[in-house]
């Protein structure tokens, strides 16, 4: 039984297939990567299998079970998390508050109107936990406005992994950052532990090899290639794909 | 600091009738705390939920018609209260369940439709509302005994309801509920993704809205004891949401700061300035235009620019606010 | 059966009057995506303005197309001073023209007091004429004439001309138009001073039936939103339309049941906002 699989999933806007009959399946705790061109659908894919977008045919399993129908928000509570390729998180809010809302998704107090949020002391340890995680703990209390795009990019991954996801979907995680923070986000990324399946959409080929077991090669909306990395690299057609437009 | 200001803000307005001269600044501050609980309610939508409603006088004017419809019925002041309320509730359901439809914009016509029906079933359906005559009752009622019929005492009954509704709304504000909430209002998107049910967010902040414009629109009823279509015209509902967003949408102190600013033009001001309704307008177009964010934050902004400058010098005050405008 | 035609009669004028006033929001809400609160006070300004040039010795139809361009010259102002500060804030843009609409409701109490005024019907258009062995009053046959012309003159503008082909891009996609080249901030004007001017035009068109008052302004407003907010915005067909089932609905709904009238108005409007949020017509969200 796969972690996640996607059979015959597709997708049009107007005349446009943006994804056609996709087939995927990532195997629990495997580190998948897709890449392809822009425009080749890959976000557009992880919107379906979040249940932001729904699929016009198709299916979509998590750990053997249909979740074709089931409502975006409710996939959280099932245990796919995801980052946003465009950074989507609460300005006017500090980091810990940011990462408090994202584990307060999943608990029945985020219904309550009496207690204090900011009294929640098992709340905000856990959040500062997370920070820890991802090395912002020390930034705990300031305001996102003040952080920089480096740091942004990893709150974001904070509020993925604050749910404990089984499925983690990484939509570029490394856009716009330096070297530098390159390398620090990809430490966090392989120090993610086994029990968390991770899907990842990079453009940029250059870091996300370093961290790809298998990958799925999407154009046009279509799966076209898929296979080790090495198999993938070592193809011709990956590289026509990328440079033959 | 904060804290500071708001009891002493809150010492000043217990004390009003005390040092005010002339029960007609008395009342005054009466309609000014009345409508200070409506603003309070139309902000948490507009403020908190980021859902902008020019339709809020329709659940204003269904408190007060309902209250005064019960009254002349003859049925007693707790009876009335809680159906009026509960009749209220009801009718922001319906509100939010069709105005929750749309968004942005499709949303602030939709909350205009209903409020122009409740506007024209109070104004038309003459058999039922007294159409423009409006319904008339007397007595304000005598909480454990005691008369409000003073508007001394008036005052006071109604300074406890507006400090009720100042500490639901503050721990509203402080709860995990107030958070999501005002998650929806950032990140909508976000939010769903995370697991919270967005529509249901929203409903249930619908319905705390409306509760506490019901509250208002009673006492409203109760203070000019009196009900008519006026109280649900549109521009009822634009005068509401002119008090929030002239006082700040999203803070506390911004609603009634609004409030105060509006009934004080519209009452004290028109004995001074025949043309109020132009000035409220202007003072409406001036404080979107140059300052959004409404006065509470603008005058905060301000004043710290100009202790910025008198501290040390005019180009620290430009990079600081630079980087508040960044946001 | 002539109380039925009469109110027929009157729901064809008042639609007509209808589609003058909504064209002009369609197109300014189609294309700048403004709710132009304002677009009542449009209507009332130019009623009044007509009365003070008519007073002045002016006809009637002159007194109509020049009160129309000083609605236009004043909608032109607005538009370039304040309303593009707010570009992309349909907050800020509702509010500050609820707010202007306040504004201007007051500068004409001002100096046209709260009196009715009545406007005269064109000497030339008066009493009545006989269609299909049927009495019609002249002028309100005249004024869905009128109506008439303008939709075909709009509709040729829109269709016919580099303006309108303009227009119609900007409406259809805003930041493509920009990247075409289309000069879109005075295309926002332009079409922001024609929407007024119709707007200004239709209030005195509609003088000789409806009058001039205090309260005009916010009882043609609704008319306006539920037509544009049913028949679509930056719709022309829809607008059309929409004006004289707004009309019918009104004068039969009041007629009928003159209790329910105003929830026979807005509980279509309701309806198709829930179900649809795109009105029956429109090429947009609302």
């Amino acid at each position: 039984m796969s972690a996640l699989a996607v059979r015959g999933l597709e997708k049009r806007f107007g005349g446009l297939r943006v994804t056609a009959a996709v087939d995927l399946a990532v195997e629990a705790g495997e580190r998948r990567l897709i890449i392809g061109p822009n425009g080749a659908g890959k976000t557009t894919l992880f919107n379906l299998i979040t249940g932001e977008l729904r699929p016009d045919h198709g299916a979509i399993t998590l750990f053997g079970a249909d979740i074709t129908r089931v409502p975006a928000r409710r996939r959280a509570h099932l245990g796919i998390g995801r980052t946003y390729q465009i950074i989507t998180l609460f300005p006017r809010d500090t980091l810990s508050h940011n990462v408090m809302l994202s584990l307060l998704a999943l608990m029945p107090l985020r219904w309550s109107p009496f207690v204090r949020l900011d009294r929640q002391t098992a709340l905000v340890a856990a959040a500062r936990a997370v920070l820890t995680r991802v090395g912002l703990d020390h930034l705990a209390e300031r305001p996102l406005t003040q952080t920089s795009y480096g740091e942004r990019r990893r709150v974001e991954i904070a509020m993925a992994l604050a749910q404990n996801p089984r499925v983690l979907l990484l939509d570029e995680p490394f856009a716009g950052l330096s070297i530098e923070e390159r390398r620090d986000v990809l430490a966090l990324v392989t120090g993610i532990p086994r029990d968390v399946t991770i899907v990842m959409i990079e453009h940029d080929m250059d870091v996300a090899l370093d961290f790809a077991e298998r990958i799925s090669v999407l154009h046009f909306g279509e799966v076209v290639m898929e296979g080790t990395r090495t198999e993938v690299v070592a193809h011709p057609r990956t590289r026509e794909i990328y440079l033959g437009e | 600091m904060k804290r500071l200001a708001i009891v002493a803000t809150l010492a000043v307005l217990a004390t009003l009738p005390l040092w005010v001269r002339g029960t007609f600044y008395v009342n005054i501050a009466s309609q000014i705390l009345l409508y200070a609980i409506f603003a309070l309610g139309v902000n948490v939508l507009a403020g908190y939920a980021g859902l902008v409603s020019l339709g809020h006088a329709g659940l204003f004017g269904v408190a007060a018609y309902t209250g005064a419809k019960i009254l002349t019925s003859g049925y007693g002041h707790v009876v009335v209260d809680t159906a009026a309320l509960a009749v209220t509730v009801a009718a922001a359901a319906v509100f939010a369940m069709l105005a929750l439809r749309g968004t942005g914009l499709g949303f602030v016509m939709i909350t205009v439709a209903l409020g122009q029906i409740v506007w024209g079933v109070a104004y038309r359906w003459i058999s039922l509302t007294n159409g423009d005559n409006g319904i008339s009752i007397t007595g304000r009622p005598r909480p454990f005994g005691l008369s409000l019929a003073s508007p001394h005492s008036f005052y006071w009954a109604t300074f406890v309801v507006f400090l009720t509704a100042i500490l639901s709304m503050a721990v509203f504000v402080a709860s995990p509920f107030g958070a999501s909430v005002r998650g929806t209002r950032d990140q909508p998107r976000r939010m769903n993704a995370l697991g919270y049910h967005v529509w249901m967010i929203r409903f249930v902040a619908f319905l705390f809205s409306g509760w506490w414009s019901g509250v208002a629109g009673l006492l409203y009823l109760y203070y000019n004891e009196f009900v008519s279509p006026q109280a649900v015209a549109l521009t009822a509902s634009a005068e509401a949401l002119l008090m929030v967003i002239a006082g700040g949408t999203g803070t506390l102190l911004g609603p009634i700061v609004g409030a105060a600013l509006v009934v004080v033009i519209k009452n004290v001001a028109s004995a001074y300035i025949e043309r109020w309704n132009f000035v409220l307008g202007a003072v409406f177009v001036i404080i979107v235009i140059f300052m959004p964010d409404g006065l509470v934050p603008g005058v905060a902004r301000l004043a710290r620019r100009v202790s910025m400058v008198l501290r040390s010098g005019p180009r620290m005050a430009t990079t600081a606010t630079r980087d508040e405008t960044s946001r | 059966m002539s109380l039925w035609l009469l109110l027929a009669v009157n729901s064809i004028t008042l639609g007509g009057l209808l589609f003058l006033l909504s064209a002009g929001f369609s197109l300014i809400f189609g294309l700048m995506r403004i709710p132009n609160l304002t677009h009542g006070s449009f209507f009332m300004l130019g009623a009044y303005l007509s009365t003070s040039l008519i007073a002045r010795g002016l006809d009637f139809w002159t007194a109509a197309i020049l009160s129309g361009l000083g609605v236009a010259v004043f909608g032109g102002i607005v538009e370039r001073l304040i309303l593009r500060r707010l570009p992309g804030s349909e907050l800020a843009q509702v509010l500050v023209t609820l707010g202007l609409s306040f504004m201007v409701a007051d500068v004409c109490l001002m100096v046209w007091t709260g009196d009715p005024i009545r406007i005269d019907t064109p000497s030339a258009l008066r009493g009545t004429t006989s269609v299909l062995g049927l009495d019609f009053p002249k002028y309100r046959l005249a004024v869905s004439l009128v109506a008439v012309v303008f939709a075909a003159g709009l509709w040729a503008l829109l269709e016919r001309t580099r303006l309108g082909a303009m227009i119609r891009a900007g409406v259809d996609d805003p930041s493509m138009a920009r990247v075409v080249g289309i000069r879109v901030s005075r295309l926002f004007t332009i079409v922001f001073c024609l929407g007024a001017w119709l707007a200004g035009f239709a209030g005195v068109i509609g003088g000789p039936i409806l009058s001039v008052y205090p309260g005009l302004d916010a009882e043609m407003l609704p008319l306006a939103l539920v037509v544009v907010i049913l028949w679509g915005s930056g719709s022309l067909l829809g607008s059309f339309v929409g004006s004289f089932i707004v009309g019918f609905l009104y004068n039969f709904g009041q007629a009928m049941f003159p209790e329910l009238a105003y929830v026979v108005l807005f509980l279509p409007m309701l309806i198709v906002l829930v179900v649809r949020p795109r009105g029956l017509f429109g090429r947009q969200a609302a």
